[in-house]
């Protein structure tokens, strides 16, 4: 299989997707060549200026503007720099995308794809690094994914074009160039709300989404000889969260660690705990566990950023750790 | 009307592109001296047709001619000119210092040295700034040592934002320099606010705000044009139009259509533009707007035409989008260039002496960033204490926080962080 990067992977889903429908319209900050890291590159060559359009910076202003092409039946993907400038736009899209086709009795559909870029990596600190995924799945009318491979990124980006609702596809900066397994060309799309169990385990679930993907799967590696077997969930979907998925991994394991890079307070780990325990609660042999950033804004410098992040090496003490004291596994 | 004609979209363009020669034949460029100097009290409309001239001093003979021309001590204008010098020699450096690893990330205002170099000189000491990342001349003009500058940008032991800032980002109380916004165009509304603030102390202190070309598009452009406009307050806003956000042209923003300057018109804001690469133009200008906002007249929009000669940053390759000569043929040539042929023809300076202070500014520069290497660079030497990233999330430390801080192993005696929970 041929193997291709994580931002090369959502430019083919991207390229596809324009090439198969019309009505798929692009909007975005520096887009036309290709936006700060490239993703775009080549599309407003393949489809022209008028079809990758090149916006004012005003991130309210192309959400609206995007609001209003998907009212009348385009299906605009618009891509925000940085997640952390959502907030600029953040009334159009919590306040009118997520609610319009409720409010208006069913009659408008918002067919809108939000391309954000989030995640620590580069030292850009405070205003450029956050993970704000808790925020959007919060808002009724929204859904959220967000790849860990390539496979995945280039089939979310294809069911988030294609979904008749605003999605909010987030890209971990710190994945772009992460390479693995391409899906191919005309691949299938990956069906929005479905996690993906991707390495089969006895005695804990670790359940994760982006970067941390891949630093669950080592530690589950690294655990393995040690009499530890762990079942590595990718939630792929923040909104809708495949609960069932998580359920019937924590009825069989016992146990749960939820990873993420966002700040623990109000985070995603939060609302995973909670419906677990609500379902499984006799089945868990131990507390759930959280792995996620300390509650401050994000530095820039190495010397500090390190301790945000997690990694393999905290989930491997956290896992370890819930045995010993259990006095459980190896 | 056309009954068959279908709607168009129309997406703006540069005239040139990466392969083409650059041309600004197109400008219109009003000689030196040529535009009226109104008196401080006139309204937005009556000063309207200035929203749309280009003010100027500095002739092709390198005279300070017209009504902005304004009697400057050499001694004053040298002090400019050593100021933009350092400013340049400054970006250099840390620009190298990239490029080597030391730090991650550097933007340079080389061409647009004037605009911020100038200002700085026509405000007065306590007077606020709230600038945009690339006004880093405010800060050397006001002879804010380079040294904590670099401090910030190595985000090393010495940097007095602990680490906490993307390099540029620099913040300083005593330098009345606000701190910088990774979100674009905040700074404008804070500004008016600050100003707001001062006449509401009944204070004598005003407030001056940048924003660039691209980032006019934003909320906050309007917002503090209608709230400054409304209160009257004591602030001069800036548009520093360098031709170019990141890839985006001016075009982008709308400045086809009418120029930034006129933005204003419709607020009631009154509005220069003015040759931002002439020092003596763009302090007249400044003067002119610190005045009127002194003497409670209100607001001033000033839009600075200039041309931003480097890359947009350390991560852009401007040799996509634009045309390589397109830096050499800009016609209002280079600010530091135009200001010493000045103060040569005035007598007042001489290419010799030019040389040697480029050579000492130089030096100067190197050996302070070997002081300031020794306090740590990006990944080496004495970096900032980890300990310390807890901290100023609030005013006072909450238990949480202390908490994470001792999970962390961020305190002395402190065991490496487990799993919340377990
Ligand atoms: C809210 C927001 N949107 C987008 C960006 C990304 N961005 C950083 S600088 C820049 C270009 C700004 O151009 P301009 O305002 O002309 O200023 P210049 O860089 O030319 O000085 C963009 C789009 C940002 N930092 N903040
Ligand atoms: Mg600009």
């Amino acid at each position: 299989m041929a193997e291709q990067s994580l931002l090369e992977a959502i430019r083919e889903g991207l390229h596809e997707e324009m090439a198969r429908d019309p009505a798929v319209y692009m909007l975005g900050e520096d887009v036309a060549l290709g936006g700060p890291f490239g993703v775009t590159a080549g599309l407003a060559e393949a489809f022209g200026t008028q079809r990758v359009v090149n916006t004012p910076i005003s991130e309210g202003a192309v959400m609206g503007l995007a609001i209003g092409a998907a009212a009348v039946g385009l299906r605009p993907v618009i891509e925000i720099m940085f997640i952390d400038f959502i907030t600029l736009a953040m009334d159009q899209l919590v306040n009118h995308a997520a609610k319009l086709h409720y409010m208006s009795g069913g009659q408008l559909k918002i067919p809108l794809t939000v391309r954000v870029q989030c995640g620590i990596s580069g030292n850009m600190g405070a205003q450029h690094s956050q993970s704000l995924e808790a925020w959007l799945a919060h808002v009724p009318g929204l859904k959220v994914v967000t790849p860990s491979c390539p496979a995945d990124a280039k089939g979310l980006i294809k069911a988030a074009i294609r979904d008749d609702n605003p999605v909010v596809f987030i890209e971990h900066r710190g994945l772009y160039w992460a390479r693995g397994e391409a899906a191919g060309a005309g691949a299938a799309v990956t069906p929005i709300g479905e996690a993906a169990v991707l390495r089969e385990g006895e005695h804990i679930t670790i359940a994760t989404f982006g970067r941390q993907v891949a630093a669950a799967l080592e530690a589950a590696a690294e655990l393995a000889p040690q009499g530890i077997s762990a079942e590595v969930i990718d939630l792929r979907s923040l909104q809708p969260l495949d609960m069932d998925t998580l359920v019937e991994s924590v009825r069989k394991t016992g146990r749960l660690l939820v990873v993420h890079e966002a700040v623990s307070e109000g985070g995603i780990g939060a609302e995973i705990a909670m419906r677990v325990q609500q379902a499984a609660f006799y089945d868990l042999d131990g507390p759930i566990l959280r792995l996620a950033a300390p509650f401050s804004p994000i530095p820039a410098s190495s010397a500090l950023d390190r301790f945000f992040v997690p990694g393999k090496a905290e989930i491997l003490r956290a896992v370890r750790g819930a045995f010993r004291r259990q006095g459980a596994g190896g | 009307m056309d009954r068959d004609q279908v709607l168009q979209l129309h997406i703006p363009e540069p005239k040139h592109r990466p392969g083409e020669l650059a041309d600004f034949s197109h400008l219109r460029l009003p000689l030196a001296g040529e535009i009226r100097r109104p008196p401080i009290a006139a309204s937005a409309y009556e000063i309207r047709d200035l929203a749309y001239e280009l003010i100027r001093v500095l002739d092709d003979e390198d005279r300070a001619v017209g009504p902005w021309a304004q009697p400057l001590e050499p001694a004053f204008l040298l002090r400019g000119l050593r100021a933009m010098m350092l400013t340049r020699a400054y970006d250099e450096r840390m620009f190298r210092a990239q490029r080597q690893g030391k730090t991650s990330f550097y933007m340079k205002c080389t061409g647009e040295e004037a605009v911020a170099v100038a200002q700085a000189c026509a405000f007065e000491c306590g007077d606020m700034f709230f600038p945009t990342y690339r006004q880093q001349g405010l800060l050397i003009a006001r002879d804010w040592p380079i040294l904590d500058m670099m401090c910030q940008v190595y985000s090393n032991s010495a940097d007095r934002l602990k680490g906490r800032q993307m390099p540029v980002f620099y913040s300083s109380r005593e330098a009345g320099f606000f701190s910088i916004s990774g979100n674009l165009g905040t700074q404008f509304s804070q500004a008016v606010g600050w100003a707001m603030a001062s006449a509401y102390r009944h204070d004598r202190h005003i407030a001056s705000a940048w924003i660039g070309d691209g980032a006019t598009a934003e909320p906050d452009f309007h917002y503090a044009l209608t709230l400054a406009a409304v209160y009257h307050a004591p602030v001069v806003l800036n548009v520093v139009n360098n031709q170019w956000a990141i890839s985006c042209y001016q075009g982008m923003a709308g400045g086809d259509e009418s120029t930034f300057a006129s933005r204003g018109i419709g607020y009631g804001v009154p509005a220069l533009r003015v040759d931002g690469n002439d020092f003596l133009a763009v302090y007249a200008a400044t003067r002119w707007a610190a005045e009127r906002a002194r003497s409670n007249l209100g607001p001033t929009l000033i839009e600075h035409f200039t041309y931003r000669a480097a890359a947009h940053s350390t991560s852009d390759d401007p040799g996509r989008y634009r045309p390589q000569d397109e830096s050499a043929k800009w016609p209002l040539g280079d600010p530091i260039e135009r200001l010493k042929r000045h103060l040569v023809a005035i007598g007042a300076w001489s290419d010799a002496q030019h040389a040697a202070l480029v050579a000492e500014l130089d030096e100067t520069v190197r050996e302070t960033g070997r002081r300031a290497e020794a306090l740590g660079t990006l990944n080496a030497g004495p970096l900032p204490d980890p300990a310390s990233m807890f901290e100023d999330v609030y005013k006072e430390m909450q238990p949480h926080l202390k908490r994470q801080r001792r999970e962390a192993g961020l305190e002395p005696g402190g065991t490496p962080r487990p799993a919340e929970g377990a």
